[in-house]
């Protein structure tokens, strides 16, 4: 009885700690982007989301290949982990190292090279 | 045989003399519960917890409930319940509710719900049970907001120059941004103490949500709690 009793306790404790803990899934480049930058870049990424009336400095257009090709991924990363202030860019430019990891975040940053259909120099 | 059926007989009654009289006493809670899971509960997260995926993020179809208790104020939530007005104006989730448009990107207002409203019993009853929600207790602290005030352009300069929140939100109605709530209510919706923690990391809040973590000083997070009080004291009822 004994040790049936506390096989069933460990296998509901373990599974009770499987079930809180937050699922940690990787999200997909686009969905993120859907998320997280859409309300300000745009559906289409050209800079003309929901939120630019009243911004005193507008998004950058992420499908301007001469713009975007003239960042190099290193500072694209920078900017969406630490925000626009980080390399002397508009605070409007918000920092989302909380709700992406450092992967998630790489892979926007081939997803933007999509956008622009360019790589950084051309 | 006789002695045994009459022994089984009372106990039957006992316990179901003791359920009604439960029932009973705690009357008003019940009721409120009851109109919860019948007209709330499909839109309503009322247990926990909040989103930890995108889709489940998007798929979002009311404010989160479940931590009620420790957000809202009873006396405003009363109130709106009777006669809801739009806070969100781009809806719960803004990506379902754009399209393109001949500027930019617009809301698409014909996609966002009217809110039910509720008779005043039934409003009483409802914020009853939903104030007792108190999840997330681990996340606010009893006098974490000290009350003080702040000037209305400086107020404006820390929301708008110097942290970007502009952007995202309303300080008037039709101007500001539209992904987020606006904010000219808040404090007459939120519990201040709510706010300081909200605003110090949304994310332990709500993991996936679109609204950054600015990394707000402590002195800075009591600036946004005055302005946003001070916002609320102007906007006319
Ligand atoms: C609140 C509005 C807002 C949101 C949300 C936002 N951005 Fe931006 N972003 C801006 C603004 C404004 C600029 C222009 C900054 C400047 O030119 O000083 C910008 C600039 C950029 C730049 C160009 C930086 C440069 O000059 O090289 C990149 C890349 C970028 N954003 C990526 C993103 C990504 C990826 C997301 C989503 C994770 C995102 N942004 C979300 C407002 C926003
Ligand atoms: C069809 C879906 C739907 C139903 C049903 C519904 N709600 Fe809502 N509720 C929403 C949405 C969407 C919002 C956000 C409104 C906005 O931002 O303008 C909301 C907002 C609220 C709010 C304000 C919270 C906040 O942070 O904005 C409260 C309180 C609330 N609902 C309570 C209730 C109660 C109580 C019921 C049941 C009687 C109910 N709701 C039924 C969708 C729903
Ligand atoms: C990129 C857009 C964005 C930016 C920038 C932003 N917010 Fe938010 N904010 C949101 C979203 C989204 C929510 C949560 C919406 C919800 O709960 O449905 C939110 C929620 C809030 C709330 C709670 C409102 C409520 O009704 O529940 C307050 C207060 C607030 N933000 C203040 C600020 C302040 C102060 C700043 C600047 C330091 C800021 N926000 C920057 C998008 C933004």
């Amino acid at each position: 009885m004994r040790p049936m009793r506390w096989s069933t306790f460990v296998t509901v404790g373990a599974f009770m700690l499987i079930s809180t803990i937050p699922a940690l899934a990787k999200e997909r480049a686009e969905d993120n982007y859907r998320t997280y930058c859409v309300q300000c870049h745009g559906m289409q990424g050209n800079g003309k989301g929901i939120n630019i009336r009243d911004m005193s400095v507008l998004p950058r257009d992420h499908t301007d290949a001469k713009e975007m090709s003239a960042r190099s991924d290193d500072d694209i990363f920078k900017v969406i982990k630490e925000g626009g202030v980080a390399i002397n860019k508009s605070v409007l430019m918000p920092a989302w190292a909380d709700v992406m990891t450092d992967e998630e975040i790489r892979d926007l940053v081939q997803h933007l090279r999509k956008l622009c259909k360019c790589s950084y120099g051309k | 045989m006789s002695r045994i059926k009459g022994a089984s007989k009372n106990p039957l009654k006992l316990v179901a003399l003791a359920a009604m009289t439960f029932a009973s006493a705690v009357g008003w809670a019940a009721d409120g519960e009851a109109i919860l899971n019948a007209q709330c509960s499909a839109c309503h997260n009322l247990a926990g917890p909040a989103p930890a995926t995108l889709d489940a993020l998007w798929n979002r179809k009311g404010p989160d409930l479940f931590y009620a208790g420790n957000k809202y104020q009873a006396a405003w939530m009363e109130k709106w319940l009777q006669k809801p007005t739009r806070i969100r104006p781009a809806g719960m989730f803004y990506g379902n509710h754009i399209k393109p448009g001949a500027k930019g990107d617009e809301v698409d207002a014909t996609t966002l719900v009217t809110h039910p409203a509720l008779p005043a019993t039934d409003a009483k009853a409802v914020t009853g049970a939903l104030m007792q929600r108190k999840g997330r207790s681990d996340l606010v602290t009893a006098g974490a907001y000290v009350p003080g005030t702040i000037s209305r352009s400086s107020g404006e300069m820390l929301f708008d120059k110097f942290k970007g929140c502009l952007a995202c939100h309303e300080i008037e109605p039709g101007y500001g941004g539209l992904s987020g709530p606006e904010v000219y209510t808040a404090a007459k919706r939120l519990q201040e103490n709510y706010l300081i923690s909200y605003l110090r990391n949304p994310q332990a809040w709500d993991p996936k949500t679109f609204m950054p973590n600015k990394r707000l000083s402590d002195t800075d997070l009591q600036k946004f709690v005055h302005y946003l009080r001070l916002l609320g004291e102007e906007v006319k009822p």
